[in-house]
């Protein structure tokens, strides 16, 4: 058995399922042992996309996602993927191949420093310099990737370890790092803590962030605030958390959020934000969610905690064991003035748009898709206007909302969706992005063919990156710069070339008899939506 | 304000670059860092000195502990430790300004390690605050090279500590 074997055995000790990637020399053994196993690879056409589909793969199983690619620029074209996964602490394994050992540092033909250059969008990551270790490496890095905060671990294994003979493989049942074990359950007195502070509150509001949904937590978090009333708001990676009509939700916090979730979150007396970041885009002023309220921080990485805010009552751990331990306990809240309250704020806040019929409404249209997708549809949001308008628009029901919200990557839908679709054949899976964000991962509709899976690609399309426009608008008073896209490509011959459906939709009125002809199979198709390239998210 | 970190890693290559690039991607300060071997030939101890506000201060030792080669980390203010540098210093020296270094060096306790007929090295290891009198009480002397160690320092003994 050589290291490449070692490789791909210890990828079927763990499960895997897929590997996306895309070969060159210095991954050739590796791809050639993978041969004799039962874990299917999937050829992307441009290796940032096989982190993106690694990633919508372990959002919606719940698993790790792995990716192999070469060395050099195969590495290096990968590092985009791995900082998003990392900013929404995604769970991947990414293993690039590396030129011989004996030639590290030399700069040969396609040597990049990929340990060096990922420092700091990984986890962990190692380079592997005896066949030996494979093992244990392979162990630890699943083991990193999947526990605590979740996150993407590179391991770098040049050419001639993975042809090297190795020993003895044994895949180790147990890891022991001494550096790493992260607490998930919470402390006890701080969990006490906690419950005394909420008997106390007469305002208080969950805000959910990403984490949530990373634990597995929905259930808990959505028992949680129905036994003891407490509002939830959440942040855009917490979008789905709770179901979007949901009596207790009140909609993403946030500067591109709704005004009552945010109105929610600062007149509360008592704030828990729960697997969130305190981010910018989130809070754009932290002291404001510090004054005046007692502030409850949970979250499974400790850096996190007083990192932004400096809380009131810290709480590390996994959200899921801290909702069942706070369940544990008989607390009495009376909020039933406080719900009143925001359920007016909620009705009186709502910002009217007015769009042109000329056009097709993103309001009107995103609802509507919505409300026709099966209850536990996958949708995945690109990065733009297209996401600010799926944020604010598309229901949850049983299903999931998946966009890239820490990094803003674009193009992140096209592959995350086609990720998505292979961990949930069954599923509808629909990406939703704009005319923008489509160009830059348009290569993977072949990659979509190729599998034989169908992911319903919608394109918000204005020629225009709407965001930075609208941006300019605001900022440079219509000075346009560098954001006109003019009208290429023309979609309906794009899709004729792939082999997939084309429906267009002109304005709001032939919606609705356009969304039922795209989903009334599972059939890849791409869907051309004519968007006012003047319309804004700031209504 | 200051603190120490006496940060224990595991003696691997790239840790150094792991954690000072910790410091410079989140905007810390080194004010210094001097790595060693510990008796454990796996293990290696980092001494570094930052300093900054109490929040960037906690930030810092919260990001340590998250780093996966980060074995443990202590932080100790300056006075609950023993902190101590190393200074080699070469200075150029003639007949009439001899005594006085001499002179200084005593009061210093500061060590001639070498010497030629014009240069003398000199040797100090004392507290960075004695380093930097030693350091001023030179100053009109011509000095021709200096290597430091930067702080090292260990928290004080303390009977409750196992």
């Amino acid at each position: 058995m050589i290291g490449a074997d070692a490789l791909v055995k210890a990828l079927s000790e763990e499960k895997v399922k897929y590997v996306f990637g895309y070969p060159g020399v210095a991954i050739c053994p590796f791809y050639n042992s993978i041969l004799n196993s039962d874990i299917e690879t999937v050829l992307v056409r441009t290796e940032q996309n096989a982190a993106h589909m690694a990633s919508g793969l372990a959002r919606i199983s719940g698993e790790v996602g792995v990716c192999a690619v070469t060395s050099g620029p195969g590495a290096t074209n990968l590092i985009t993927g791995i900082a998003t996964a990392f900013a929404d602490s995604i769970p991947l394994v990414c293993i690039t191949g590396q030129v011989n050992s004996s030639l590290l540092g030399s700069d040969v033909f396609q040597e990049a420093d990929i340990t060096g250059a990922v420092e700091s969008f990984v986890k962990y990551s190692y380079l592997v310099k005896d066949v030996n270790d494979i093992p244990r490496v392979m162990k630890e890095a699943f083991h990193i990737a999947r526990t605590g905060r979740k996150g993407p671990v590179l391991v770098d294994v040049p050419i001639d370890i993975q042809n090297a003979e190795i020993k003895k493989f044994k895949y180790p049942e147990e890891v022991n790092m001494r550096t790493y074990k992260p607490t998930v359950v919470g402390n006890y007195a701080q969990i006490k803590k906690m419950v005394k502070a909420l008997e106390k509150a007469k305002r208080p509001v969950i805000c959910a962030g990403g984490g949530v949904l990373l634990a597995d937590a929905q259930k808990e978090l959505k028992k949680f605030s129905e036994t003891f009333k407490i509002p939830v708001v959440s942040t855009m990676m917490g979008i789905g958390s709770m179901p979007t009509a949901h009596p207790m939700y009140f909609g993403m916090v946030g500067n591109n959020g709704k005004a009552y979730a945010n109105r929610a979150m600062n007149e509360s007396d008592l704030l828990i934000m729960v697997g969130a970041r305190v981010a910018d885009r989130a809070v754009n002023q932290p002291d404001l969610i510090t004054e005046n309220k007692v502030l409850i921080h949970i979250d499974v990485d400790p850096a996190e905690i007083g990192k932004n805010c400096g809380p009131t009552i810290p709480i590390v751990g996994d959200a899921k064991n801290i909702f069942e331990q706070l369940l544990s306990f008989e607390m009495t809240l009376d909020t039933k003035e406080w719900l009143t309250t925001l359920n007016e704020y909620k009705k009186k806040m709502v910002v009217k748009r007015n769009p042109n019929p000329k056009f097709t409404d993103p309001e009107a249209f995103i609802k509507l898709l919505s409300a026709k997708m099966k209850d536990d549809g996958i949708y995945v949001a690109d990065v733009g206007q297209n996401q600010i308008w799926s944020c604010a628009y598309h229901e949850v029901k049983k299903g999931r909302f998946m966009t890239s919200g820490g990094m803003g990557t674009m193009g992140y839908s096209i592959p995350a969706a086609l990720g998505a679709k292979l961990a949930a054949p069954k599923k509808q899976v629909i990406a939703v992005c704009g005319d923008g964000s489509f160009q830059m991962s348009m290569m993977e509709l072949a990659t979509i063919n190729q599998v034989k899976k169908g992911v319903k690609i919608i394109v918000l399309k204005n020629n225009y990156l709407g965001m930075v426009r609208e941006y300019q608008h605001f900022t440079y008073k219509d000075n346009y710069s560098v954001v006109e896209l003019n009208d290429y490509p023309n979609l309906e011959l794009l899709a004729k070339a792939y082999d997939m459906g084309y429906i267009k939709v002109e304005n709001t009125s032939k919606a609705e008899a356009a969304i039922d002809l795209l989903l009334k199979d599972d059939k890849s198709c791409i869907m051309e939506v004519m968007v006012d390239p003047m319309d804004i998210v700031k209504g | 304000m200051k603190k120490l970190y006496s940060v224990l890693v595991e003696n691997r290559s790239g840790v150094l670059s792991k954690v000072s690039g910790l410091f410079a991607r989140r905007c810390f300060n080194i004010d210094s860092l001097v790595v060693g071997e510990t008796f454990d030939p796996e293990v290696s101890n980092m001494t570094i000195v930052s300093s900054g506000d109490e929040r960037t201060l906690e930030q810092i030792e919260k990001q340590l502990n998250k780093k996966l080669d980060v074995i443990k980390v202590k932080t100790f203010k300056e006075e609950q430790a023993i902190a101590r540098e190393l200074m080699l210093i070469k200075v150029k020296v003639n007949k009439s300004n001899r005594k006085d270094i001499l002179e200084i060096c005593e009061i210093c306790r500061a060590e001639i390690v070498d010497m030629s007929n014009t240069h003398l090295m000199i040797q100090i290891c004392d507290t960075p605050e004695k380093i930097k009198v030693f350091r001023t009480m030179l100053s009109g002397i011509s000095v021709v090279e200096v290597a430091r160690t930067g702080t090292l320092a260990l928290p004080k003994c303390n009977d409750l500590e196992n």
